[in-house]
């Protein structure tokens, strides 16, 4: 997710140096207001600490082995805005020194994984971990989900910049000037590897961490925690529970919004669509003006047929109202990953290796 | 995975990194071109042509940009191998990675047909390609003939030049002083780990070794941090934080100066 010199294009750099400058601006003001002469050596040894544990090699799930940034635990430990500032600096080292990241990309970088990924951080950590004890598995599952979004959420802003460069800047004869993918292209090839391997070490590395802590110096997660080592709060474990399956109902009930949405989705052409002239115009006005085969590609055509879904379009056949249509196979849906969990869940814990 | 992996490649990237810093301080003090330079005049000098790089939008701009590079990397005594291994090869290969389908991919005037029409390589995707990968490696190249010509602190110092707080100078300064007692550390832990080990472990294992060693770093990151401020204010430390500028501008630091600024000029005249 480092982004090297080159890839984005002047103007943009600016924007995000432009963009990145404020939370740099307050962070350094709120540090400085809360550790008055401790900000230079805390934060120092702290950006030092982020930029060692970038160089754990953590094995993964699969076999393979992958690196977090740290954005997770220093959040968890520093609050967002002490994170915001060690984060940056550990980036600054890394682009001058270990040619880790651009120079003139330092901004983006800086604004993709020391601010929006410390933000993040703190929203998820706090909102998911509530006031429950400092020591309980609910707080070290937090914040692994919390490094688990961040890191995930940088990347995304890391795929947008890259995706936009080929929108915006062009060379006379129409070929990119930077990095060459459109946002088609940028976003799933930049969120394939941090949905699975780059997120895995963050939550790896933040959870097992705060896991640590939590056994050896809990005190350490109190300052950003919102409570004290003696007034940690005991709220029962149903009441995030219950927070999560309220979100997940208003999500589902939500879903006839779907029915509101025009036209097909990019790449979601039926047969049909294929065949039909109002729609093929409609593909090719989407695909950037290109021409279309004459007509239903074979493979396409061939293929169409193999499985025919029990809710097609999300519109069961025999529920008239789309909406209720819509809701049902959402539930449908939802139902089926919840068992699909379950039954996972219950092969795994079989073999009984819990630590 | 193998143990093997996990902790020797941890290892071994700690150790490549300090050799890496120790091989750069040596060459900073080689008596060449860039080296004899006032730091600022190299910063602000060569950061202006990484600027130029990242804006020109012609091909061979970049390029005379990369022989201006090369011909500082040989009045430096910085080898090419030195820049091979170092720069070009591992920029190749990440850069390389993104630039290659985009020649296939990129929409545009077909200039080559595979048979059977399979893939086809688009002029607009060659100019893209070419495009990419020489900017990303003559910025990179740029960048490591500064860090390679100049003791780290002078880098660090001479941002002073380009108004970045007095505060994060010091801060980036201790951080540079730390990181390299952290890996210390870190990699005495996993040495320690590693010699204490007969047989395999599991998977799960690895990861539970790795962030223990990261919360014991924690730990000890908060200890030395506390000791660090404590020794500071035994030493008078306040809160205002002042720097040594023991740098002086000559004949010869304002001459490059004007010769690296022109040439970024120049370039932007004509790259745009």
């Amino acid at each position: 997710m480092h982004i090297p010199d080159g890839y984005l294009s002047p103007a943009t750099c600016v924007v995000l140096y432009g963009g990145a400058a404020p939370f740099w601006y307050v962070s350094l003001r709120k540090i400085r207001r809360q550790l008055h002469t401790r900000v230079i050596p805390l934060i120092s040894v702290f950006s030092a600490f982020s930029f060692v544990i970038m160089m754990f090699n953590l094995p993964l799930p699969g076999g393979t082995t992958g690196h977090a940034v740290g954005m997770g635990v220093t959040t968890v430990v520093l609050g967002p805005w002490g994170s915001i500032l060690a984060i940056s600096v550990a980036l600054t080292i890394q682009a001058f020194f270990f040619g880790d990241g651009g120079i003139t990309a330092l901004g983006a970088n800086c604004f993709n994984m020391a601010i929006v990924g410390s933000l993040v951080t703190y929203l998820v950590y706090r909102w998911i971990a509530g006031r429950s004890p400092l020591t309980s598995r609910r707080r070290m599952f937090s914040a692994a989900i919390a490094g688990y979004v961040a890191i995930n959420t940088a990347a995304l802003f890391a795929a947008v910049e890259f995706g936009v460069q080929p929108l915006l800047f062009k060379d006379a004869m129409g070929a990119p000037l930077y990095a060459p993918y459109p946002l088609s292209v940028a976003i799933p090839a930049m969120m394939i590897g941090h949905l699975t391997f780059a997120g895995a070490a963050e939550a790896i590395i933040t959870g097992g961490i705060v896991a640590y802590l939590q056994r050896s110096d809990a005190s350490l997660l109190a300052p950003f925690s919102g409570l004290t080592v003696e007034g940690a709060a005991t709220e029962s474990r149903t009441s995030i529970l219950g927070r999560l399956w309220a979100g997940l109902a208003a999500l589902m009930l939500l879903t006839p919004l779907g029915v509101l949405a025009v036209g097909t989705a990019w790449g979601e052409w039926s047969v049909k669509d294929f065949a039909d002239a109002a729609a093929r115009e409609k593909i090719i006005a989407a695909s950037q003006h290109r021409t279309l085969p004459a007509g239903v590609p074979e493979g396409l055509h061939r293929l169409s047929s193999a499985w025919t879904a029990p809710f097609p379009d999300y519109a069961p056949q025999f529920i008239r109202s789309e909406p209720v249509g819509y809701m049902l196979s959402a539930m449908f849906g939802v139902g089926i990953i919840l068992a699909v969990l379950w039954l996972g869940r219950k092969f795994l814990l079989r073999g009984g290796n819990t630590p | 995975m193998s143990q093997h992996k996990f902790l020797s490649g941890t290892i071994g990237g700690f150790t490549h990194a300090l050799q890496h810093a120790l091989e750069s301080e040596e060459l900073a003090r080689v008596d060449g071109w860039l080296q004899r330079l006032d730091p600022r005049v190299k910063l602000v000098g060569l950061l202006a042509l990484v600027v130029a790089t990242a804006a020109s939008r012609k091909l061979s701009v970049v390029l005379l940009i990369f022989a201006v590079a090369l011909v500082m990397a040989m009045a430096s005594h910085v080898q090419w191998k030195t820049l091979f291994t170092r720069v070009w090869l591992p920029v190749l290969g990440f850069t390389g990675v993104i630039a290659v389908p985009a020649i296939f991919l990129t929409p545009g005037e077909v200039f080559w047909r595979s048979p059977f029409g399979v893939v086809h390589v688009t002029h607009a995707g060659l100019r893209a390609a070419a495009m990419l990968v020489s900017r990303v490696e003559t910025a990179a190249t740029m960048s490591t003939l500064l860090i390679l010509c100049t003791p780290w602190t002078h880098v660090l110092k001479a941002l002073r030049s380009l108004h970045v707080p007095v505060e994060i100078v010091a801060i980036l300064m201790m951080t540079h002083r730390y990181v390299y007692l952290l890996i210390e550390t870190a990699n005495e832990m996993f040495v320690a780990r590693q010699s204490r080990m007969v047989g395999r472990l599991d998977a799960a294992t690895q990861r539970r070794v790795a962030t223990r060693t990261g919360g014991v770093l924690l730990s000890k990151t908060v200890q030395l941090g506390e000791e660090v401020h404590l020794a500071m204010q035994a030493r008078g430390f306040r809160g205002d934080v002042r720097l040594l500028d023991q740098f002086r501008m000559e004949t010869r630091d304002y001459a490059a100066l004007m010769l690296l600024l022109g040439i970024t000029a120049a370039a932007l005249y004509v790259g745009h």
